[in-house]
């Protein structure tokens, strides 16, 4: 299986608030409350961890099996990248897109 | 209950405000006949100041800010504001006349990834537009901006605040937003100026007009749900807060001063002096407002539209009391259904009686 990599969009509001990450689209304005794993999961996504590596760290720090966790990530990966506050690659993404960049 | 809702009671746990509107300066390049503000500059905080108090609310997990004025870009440094805020994650709104906007400031805004885009607009009509703010080729301008902003695809709303010059252009306002493509957002409120001059609330539009606004299908969609005469409040509904103010949301002046809200002038510390988070959580006006529940307040807890009415605390306590009613408010609820709220028919009852001696002068 090909690795991935994912680093959070720069065109998002995002805050956490008593243990959970509250995120925003800046493009749509559609709104997202992650539970302490997602949260998790987003906090780790850097661009350089792959996926896998961050999947282990689930696996250690929540006491879940590898493969409910690899299910559980791939599905919340699908469903931010989806609409736009998740970056994915095959690559490590050296420069996620910073605040400012003209699009 | 919405995941918005969910974000305001989870912060109002965590005692912290969602919240804040941040007003960066009070200098204008328009002399709008119903502002409030008192445009001269008494010392504004600088761009460190306004980068360490932004610093401080990201900390706190402050979720948004809403940069006003004044107008925001009468600042020379005012992108480079947004820009620190969107460096701290903070979901970001401005508030503008636009008429500093160009495409490259369009552009920016768009790269910064701001969330929405305010501007006031009075009428589809140039002339009434600019005697309101008094700075020919205004309007053009406005519009302008609203054209530069959407090609780059931003989220626009038109603010378009209702007054006796242009009570009769809301149709054509929201017509104009249509077809721009933008939001329409209307106000009918008039505040009195920050120095406590009330002479702009003769601006407020008659309460026939307003009558007309509140049944105005276009405008309102179901008109039948809208103006439905108010049930009686609940025991729940008494036990709510009036409103967000003091309680997940805030408003801090260009000189630091915090308040409740912008509507609600009732000064409670200075970031200049103080954490925020002190002020946030230790002032004793803003304890006093998040004490007050619907039950607290003598007159419009007995009110029928106790649990629908959108009163607003900040108009009360320029009235003169934070728990008492806020008249403009009793208007629009009355205008809505067509039923007097307790304050009215309080101030029938209050009205004093005709003399029975009546002097008059003795014509000749």
């Amino acid at each position: 299986m090909n690795e991935k990599y994912i680093a959070r969009s720069s065109e998002i509001a995002a805050r956490l608030l008593g243990g959970e990450m509250m995120i925003m689209s800046a493009v749509d304005s559609t709104f997202f409350t992650l539970n302490e794993v997602a949260t998790m999961i987003w906090q780790a996504a850097d661009g350089r961890t792959p996926l896998s590596e961050i999947i282990r760290q689930m696996c250690d720090h929540f006491d879940v099996e590898p493969e409910i966790a690899r299910q559980d990530a791939e599905q919340f990966v699908t469903e931010l990248s989806q609409h736009g506050i998740l970056l994915v690659s095959d690559a490590p993404i050296e420069n996620p897109v910073p605040v400012g960049t003209p699009r | 209950m919405s995941l918005m809702e969910q974000m305001h009671d989870k912060a109002m746990e965590l005692g912290i405000p969602v919240d804040v509107h941040l007003d960066v300066t009070y200098r204008c390049n328009e002399r709008c006949v119903h502002c409030y503000l008192d445009h001269d500059d008494h010392g504004e905080m600088t761009t460190a100041e306004i980068k360490d108090l932004l610093q401080e609310l990201a900390d706190i997990s402050v979720f948004s800010v809403t940069f006003s004025g004044g107008e925001v870009f009468m600042r020379r440094d005012f992108l480079d504001l947004v820009e620190h805020a969107r460096r701290l994650h903070f979901a970001v709104r401005i508030k503008t006349n636009g008429v500093m906007i160009r495409d490259r400031e369009a552009e920016r805004l768009r790269a910064l990834a701001v969330s929405q885009i305010q501007i006031s607009v009075y009428s589809h009509r140039p002339s009434v537009h600019d005697a309101i703010t008094k700075l020919p080729g205004s309007w053009k301008r406005s519009i302008a901006a609203i054209c530069f902003l959407k090609s780059h695809g931003l989220k626009v709303a038109i603010a378009n605040v209702l007054m006796t010059a242009n009570v009769h252009d809301h149709q054509g306002v929201q017509a104009l937003a249509r077809e721009l493509g933008v939001r329409y957002n209307l106000d009918p409120t008039i505040t009195p100026r920050m120095d406590g001059n009330t002479s702009i609330l003769a601006l407020r539009i008659p309460g026939h007009e307003l009558n007309s606004v509140f049944h105005n299908e276009a405008l309102i969609g179901n008109l039948d749900e809208f103006c439905l005469p108010p049930s009686p409040a609940s025991a729940d509904d008494l036990e709510e807060h009036p409103c967000s103010a003091g309680h997940s949301s805030c408003y801090v002046s260009p000189y630091g001063d915090v308040f409740p809200c912008v509507q609600f002038p009732l000064p409670s510390g200075n970031v200049r002096r103080q954490k925020f988070l002190d002020i946030w959580r230790t002032s004793r006006q803003l304890e006093e407002v998040r004490s007050i529940r619907l039950k607290d307040l003598p007159v419009c807890s007995t009110c029928s539209h106790a649990a629908v009415c959108t009163r607003c605390p900040g108009l009360a306590y320029m009235e003169g009391n934070m728990r008492g009613p806020s008249s403009a408010d009793c208007e629009k609820s009355f205008q809505r259904t067509g039923i007097a709220s307790a304050n009215m028919l309080r101030k029938k009852t209050l009205a004093p009686p005709p003399s029975l001696v009546q002097i008059q002068p003795l014509s000749v």
